[in-house]
């Protein structure tokens, strides 16, 4: 069956009750025992809930992973994930990559005695330089947000697997409908939920999906263990976000690739960010290793004193956090998601005061880049002669 | 709209201390939406939030690190416990993992010897490998929890009553102690919730629940949460809950919410049958024994009832042999047998196979988590029903 199937199929048909075409939301936490030794496969609700199940199994399913697990939200599936490792262990992690989850490794990890070095994932020379005999994974984000750097997923992913280590990809921006990491060698495949897959800004929620028995039932136990599940009314409220997630990402991507080809050419524009134009350095491996263009991709303004103007004058795209929903959003993420990274390292990357990021929504394109013209028109005139 | 209207939505923020607790249970100051009179908090679905200018960032910028419904709620049970800042999470393990981890690697733990079997779990195989060192000791005698002290002790991890087992730790002696060696005092408030217990007021550091029990009281929403007696410990754990990610959806924020505005008359009503069961319990000769603070005999009656106004709605009993609870699991018809506990619906739980099962047999054994015990979580039934129910499922063991 085609992805757009089995994505608009999620929980259907499954209610043997009644025939629900939705599958309901059981909010029990507890279940009764049909007798003492005997269960119906659901004990206790952080355990296993009935509506989460059929959101795992679905996920699990789409990426092509043996077992999914659904947590409260990204920071809680990294978390859950990260939880495999003890003091002592090391890892390997994007240099680019979201601030909450080096914020995690910082401020928390580190205290229990577990250590990150921040390297470009896709150099196996700067990895091998880094791996030590204590490193257990590498974490990869590829596009990486905000600066869209590209991974080569079979490349690294095999790298790990020669020195046993765990490959972990947070597929966040582009979703199993344009990559599929497991495909390409991952062990662990992550998702911020709460962007595209649930897609409507109105949930937060985190998917660990895992390839291979074993890890799976580690992660088992470490998601039933540290309790930081995703409840039924949001794992429906992700489910119906995600029976519409094939033709929102068509969407997002053509009305990406039309804004990003117009911020493109804009006087006020130094650099656009986005692997789908062909001098992207990491285009090629890009599209051999995903179908499509995620919908979020970020500028670099000439000027860093427009950009205040230009977030006061936006008025259809919102001046939100967040990526991945209907509604389009401007992130300016020195300020924002990425406040977090030293400034040191944000310099090094290229996170800095005259870099934007937008995640551009499904409304009609149009709209958008008249939105965008007129903010830019009015940042221009406010700021004076710079431009002139 | 009127000057009458305008003062109504004023008196509606303010709650005066001299209140008693079910009043504060309703009137908790987020009752009525100040923008529309709505007389339940709106759920915020959103998980984003629009800036309206670089300079003034907005009171709520990403569902993780703030949310409106939660803040409603996590302001409702600071209040209700008698604490600064309250932190609602995804489960009680999750609230209970936060807590833990305040700590980090070389640092050692005392904790209540019949802990829940999930915080078990949590210590000695996940918290282990993060190098977090746990003694397990029997509360009861705060001179053992002193012997227990080590250089690199940091904190105290109290549950009282215990589960299942209903030992009572001296919540005042044990946090003035540990206040004096400069160690956190954490106390699980699950069984007793504030309308019976509020150990900050005793002293103690942080308060965690299971709120998945009786402050949401319906077997319908998992939820934890914790409340800080200062704002140091707040702000250390505001970090850990929006670094770790592991809060609760608004949905549920909600939903607990609307549990809590019952919890003193649910309390009330299943203490007082809970007392009964007890007493009633204790003269039946196929049971060997009753655990409930409440009886007399009870070694913590006490020290419990200078530290809590009533007994709790969990009783624990035994029969004495495996192959008894099991015919009784098998023949009772009022409770749902199931783990959980706290709900309107009664529970009988058989620990050894259930919450505790994740201890290991010689371990459970020695803290009296036998075979034969099982615990009854009364709910809003009424008692004689439960009791006569009981009575059929016990006739002939």
């Amino acid at each position: 069956m085609k992805i757009e199937s089995r994505l608009a199929q999620i929980g259907s048909q499954h209610d043997p009750a009644t025939g629900a075409i939705n599958f309901p939301i059981y909010q029990a936490t507890a279940f009764r025992h049909p007798q003492l030794g005997e269960s119906t496969g659901f004990d206790y609700s952080r355990t296993q809930s009935p509506t989460r199940k059929i959101l795992e199994e679905a996920v699990a399913e789409l990426e092509g992973g043996d077992r999914a697990f659904a947590c409260s939200s990204g920071m809680a599936a990294l978390q859950t994930v990260f939880s495999l490792f003890s003091q002592g262990d090391h890892l390997l992690v994007s240099l680019d990559l979201y601030g909450g989850t080096y914020r995690l490794i910082e401020q928390v990890l580190s205290r229990f005695g577990i250590t990150a070095s921040y390297v470009d994932t896709n150099d196996l020379e700067e990895l091998e330089r880094h791996r030590t005999s204590a490193t257990k994974a590498v974490l990869i984000e590829t596009p990486t947000n905000p600066l869209m750097m590209i991974t080569d997923l079979e490349k690294v992913c095999t790298w790990a697997k020669k020195h046993g280590l765990l490959a972990i990809v947070d597929n966040t921006l582009l979703t199993p409908y344009f990559q599929r990491p497991i495909e390409w060698g991952a062990d662990i495949v992550i998702h911020s939920a709460t962007k595209y897959l649930g897609g409507h800004n109105d949930v937060l929620a985190g998917l660990i999906i895992a390839k291979g028995e074993e890890l799976a039932e580690r992660l088992f136990f470490l998601h039933n263990s540290i309790g930081a599940v995703l409840a039924p009314h949001d794992c429906y409220l992700l489910m119906r976000g995600m029976k519409t997630l094939a033709l929102r990402m068509e969407r997002h991507q053509q009305n990406a690739i039309k804004i990003a080809e117009y911020l493109k050419t804009h006087p006020m524009v130094e650099q656009v960010y986005y692997p789908y134009f062909p001098s992207h350095p990491g285009h090629d491996v890009h599209h051999k290793q995903s179908s499509g263009n995620t919908g979020i991709f970020s500028f670099r303004m000439k000027s860093a004193e427009t950009i205040p103007h230009i977030l006061k004058h936006i008025r259809l795209i919102a001046f939100a956090e967040s990526l991945g929903g209907v509604e389009s959003l401007m992130t300016f993420p020195s300020v924002q998601t990425h406040a977090d990274i030293p400034e040191e390292i944000r310099r090094r990357i290229g996170v800095d005061d005259r870099l934007l990021r937008l995640s551009v929504g499904i409304e009609h394109v149009d709209d958008l880049i008249a939105d965008l013209e007129q903010a830019f028109a009015r940042a221009q005139k406010e700021v004076g002669g710079v431009f002139a | 709209m009127s000057d009458h209207h305008e003062n109504d939505f004023h008196k509606h923020g303010h709650q005066p201390d001299s209140y008693h607790f079910e009043t504060r249970t309703i009137h908790f100051g987020g009752e009525i939406d100040p923008h529309t009179g709505a007389a339940s908090v709106p759920l915020y679905m959103a998980s984003t939030f629009h800036h309206f200018s670089l300079d003034e960032p907005p009171r709520y910028d990403y569902s993780r690190s703030g949310n409106p419904t939660r803040y409603e709620l996590e302001r409702y049970i600071a209040q209700l416990e008698g604490g600064v800042r309250g932190f609602a999470f995804s489960s009680g393990m999750a609230a209970i993992t936060s807590a833990f981890m305040l700590l980090s690697a070389g640092d050692h733990v005392i904790v209540t010897e019949d802990v829940y079997g999930g915080t078990y779990r949590l210590l000695t195989t996940i918290l282990n490998r993060m190098n977090i060192e746990t003694t397990f000791v029997d509360m009861t005698d705060l001179e053992r929890v002193k012997a227990a002290q080590k250089p690199n002790t940091k904190a105290v991890f109290i549950e009282t009553p215990s589960n299942p087992t209903l030992k009572i730790t001296d919540i005042r002696a044990t946090a003035d102690w540990a206040r004096e060696n400069g160690l956190i005092s954490i106390v699980d408030n699950t069984f007793m919730t504030p309308y019976h217990q509020r150990p900050l007021e005793l002293g103690a550091d942080i308060v965690l629940h299971s709120a998945t029990k009786f402050l949401g009281g319906h077997s319908d929403l998992l939820a934890g949460l914790a409340v800080t007696r200062d704002e140091r410990l707040g702000e250390e754990l505001y970090k850990l809950q929006n670094g770790m990610g592991n809060m609760l959806g608004v949905y549920d924020s909600w939903l607990l919410m609307r549990g809590m505005k019952t919890l003193g008359a649910r309390m009330a009503h299943a203490e007082r049958g809970a007392r009964r069961l007890a007493e009633w319990l204790a003269q039946h000769p196929k049971v060997e024994k009753v655990y409930y603070p409440g009886l007399a005999g009870h070694p913590g009656k006490d020290v419990h009832e200078r530290q809590a106004s009533g007994y709790g709605a969990i009783v624990s009993f035994d029969t004495g042999c495996g192959e008894r609870t099991k015919k009784l699991l098998a023949r009772v018809r009022i409770p749902i047998v199931a783990v959980s506990l706290g709900a309107v619906e009664s529970i009988l739980s058989y620990p050894a196979m259930m919450s505790h099962a994740s201890m290991p047999p010689e371990v459970r054994r020695e803290r009296g988590i036998t075979d034969g015990l099982v615990r009854y979580s009364v709910g809003m039934e009424h008692i004689e029903d439960i009791i006569t129910d009981l009575d059929q499922a016990l006739a002939d063991l």
